[in-house]
Parts: C-alpha cells; sequence; structure tokens
C-alpha cells in the first residue's frame, strides 16, 4: 500500500515539473520553430537594453537599494495576468486555431528547497537562466563557466532527484 | 533624437516589463507555448547525456522551440551590445557601489563587474566560486523548485499559481542572503 502510494508521488512529481510536456498536437514543418528565436531575440534585446542582465542590477534588488528589478517584474507579471486572464476569459486560440491549456501546479517541497538553492545562486552570477544566454550573447565569454555549470547542476539534479525530498 | 538614439538609451523598468510581460502571451498565441527558460538546461542534459536518467528519457525533439527560443535571446544579447548600446557606464545605486567599493569592486564601464567575470579568474578560487558553484546552484535549484524567474515568478504568477507564488518567495529569500550575508563573507577571503 505504502509502496503504492509511494509510486503515485512519484509520477505526480514527475508530472508536474516536467515542462517537457508538449501540447501542441499539430505537426510543424522544423522551421516553424524560427519564431520562437525572433521572440527570443526581441526578449535578449530587452534584458541587455534595460540592463537586467547586469550583475550590479541583481545586487541593487537583493540589497533593496534599488526599486528597478522589482519594477521590470512587478510590471511582467500585470502584463501577464491581464494577457492569461484575457485569453481566459474570450477563449482565445492559437494562431493556428488550437486551443491554450493551462495546468495548474501541484506543491511540493522542491519549490522551497530548489527555491532557496536558485536564489542563492542568482545572487553569486547575477543571472537566473535567460540573462545567462544573453551574458553570453553579449560577449562575456566566462559566463561560459557558469552556463555549463548550470547544466551540470541540472544533470546532478536529475541524477539524485528520487532520493530528495519533494 | 531620433529613434536609433532613443532606443540605445537604458531603457525605463516599464518599458522592459512591459515587453517582458507580453512574451507570455505571444508564445501562447503562437504556438500553446508556456513562457519558461530553465527547461532549456533539462532539454540540453537530455539531448546530450541522457545517461539513461528517466529525468532526461523524454523527446526532447518536441521541445526543441524552447532550445530555438534561448538560441534566439544569446542573438539579441549580442545585436543589443554590438548595435544599440551606448558607452556610457552603467548607473548604480550609490550605496550599493559603497558597499560593493569595500569588496573591491569598483569598475563600472560594463554590465559585469570586470573585477570577477573576467577570463584570469578562471583559474581561481573567486572564479571557482562565482562561476563553478553560482552557476551549478542555479542549474540544480531551479530544475529542484520547477522552474525559474520566468517559469514561476512570472508565467506561473500570471496563471495564479500558489507554487510558483511559494517558489518566488524562496527564490528571494534564498537571494537576500547571498547577496547580504554570503557573498560580502566570501569576497573578504580574498
Amino acid at each position: 500500500m505504502q509502496n503504492t502510494i509511494e509510486t503515485k508521488q512519484s509520477i505526480d512529481t514527475r508530472h508536474q515539473d516536467a515542462m517537457c510536456v508538449n501540447d501542441s498536437k499539430l505537426q510543424h514543418p522544423f522551421w516553424h520553430n524560427i519564431k520562437y528565436m525572433f521572440v527570443g531575440i526581441l526578449f535578449g534585446i530587452t534584458f541587455v537594453k534595460a540592463e537586467i542582465i547586469s550583475w550590479f542590477r541583481i545586487q541593487e534588488m537583493f540589497r533593496l537599494q534599488s526599486f528597478f528589478m522589482y519594477g521590470v517584474i512587478g510590471t511582467a507579471v500585470v502584463v501577464g495576468l491581464l494577457s492569461v486572464f484575457i485569453i481566459k476569459r474570450f477563449n482565445i486560440k492559437t494562431f493556428s486555431g488550437e486551443p491554450i491549456t493551462f495546468e495548474d501546479k501541484k506543491f511540493n517541497k522542491g519549490q522551497v528547497f530548489g527555491g532557496l538553492i536558485f536564489g542563492i545562486g542568482w545572487a553569486i552570477t547575477g543571472a537566473c537562466p535567460g540573462p545567462l544566454f544573453a551574458q553570453i550573447g553579449s560577449g562575456f565569454v566566462v559566463v561560459g563557466i557558469t552556463f555549463l555549470s548550470a547544466v551540470l547542476g541540472t544533470w546532478v539534479y536529475g541524477y539524485f532527484r528520487e532520493k530528495l525530498p519533494h | 533624437m531620433n529613434i536609433i538614439e532613443f532606443i540605445k538609451q537604458p531603457w525605463h523598468c516599464l518599458i522592459a516589463g512591459i515587453l517582458i510581460g507580453l512574451t507570455v502571451p505571444v508564445l501562447l498565441l503562437i504556438g500553446n507555448k508556456k513562457f519558461g527558460i530553465s527547461s532549456s538546461l533539462r532539454h540540453i542534459c537530455a539531448m546530450c547525456v541522457p545517461a539513461n536518467i528517466p529525468f532526461f528519457k523524454y523527446d526532447w525533439k518536441k521541445e526543441i522551440w524552447n532550445l530555438f527560443f534561448v538560441a534566439g535571446v544569446l542573438i539579441g544579447g549580442f545585436l543589443a551590445t554590438h548595435f544599440l548600446s551606448n558607452s556610457n557606464t552603467i548607473e548604480v545605486a550609490q550605496s550599493t557601489k559603497t558597499a560593493l567599493a569595500q569588496y573591491g569592486i569598483t569598475d563600472y564601464s560594463k554590465l559585469m563587474p570586470a573585477q570577477i567575470f573576467n577570463i584570469e579568474n578562471i583559474i581561481t578560487f573567486k572564479g571557482f566560486f562565482f562561476f563553478v558553484v553560482g552557476g551549478f546552484l542555479v542549474g540544480f535549484g531551479t530544475r529542484y523548485a520547477g522552474g525559474c524567474t520566468s517559469g514561476h515568478a512570472i508565467m506561473g504568477l500570471s496563471n495564479l499559481q500558489l507554487p510558483s507564488l511559494i517558489a518566488t518567495c524562496c527564490f528571494m529569500v534564498g537571494g537576500f542572503f547571498s547577496a547580504n550575508i554570503l557573498m560580502p563573507f566570501i569576497l573578504k577571503l580574498f
């Protein structure tokens, strides 16, 4: 009995943080992915031009010495909230006519432990994963090491995940 | 002032926030994709070194859009730095500058402090801490938490997810501890 419960929990955990569930049922040719690259380019430009990728901005934020990053994240959340609300309210579909779906996230202890660990790393590197890519593109070659280490960190998590509290 | 000059100035936090927030509906509208960046690290593991680990055994090709997206972020970083930047130094709060000066960080000519993020530091303990340890914590922590600032703080909060709010609060607590207690301690060691 205990065993079945554990198995179910394990499946739940795997499913809920499996952000690898591609919801789209449509088959698109490979080049369709280019549109995501364009969104990424605009996103990367914003990161650099608003200096969000700066290690200094992150220190200011965590030392509570500047409002800037709180302004960025706060505005982004408000815009995101309104957009999601409108999409749900009017049942808006994708441009290719698919329904837009949302899944609820389930709580597990990983969000606390992992969240704290990531927060520590965020202040040290001055980057969450998005800015890491933009910093490398900006020409900070050494961030390539940070990036490789982040990939290693993800891999080590995958290796030990069944042993970690969730 | 022409439009290029205007773009070359550092952008206001409202403009940045609106553009980042709009990424959420844009990705949903063009392909029902959920905004999230740290997953790309997982896809890279699944693509390069799955090593028979269940967590990396899935069809990463279905998620390749995410890798196109982060490749775009890298290209965007390159374009903005080389074609859209002005030569001014970065403006940082005076109180932060005063605090960082105690640890020998005084160079504001680039977005990253040259006294830490330079090639010579790769073989030093400082480099090991800031690049290797820091990067590892980012990669390990985001996956353990099931997302990063984009997936939890922006996408998750936009969809009113309580777990994402908890995760976001923990990101902040970790960051406050790290920036105010851990890093001053480490920086004093050198």
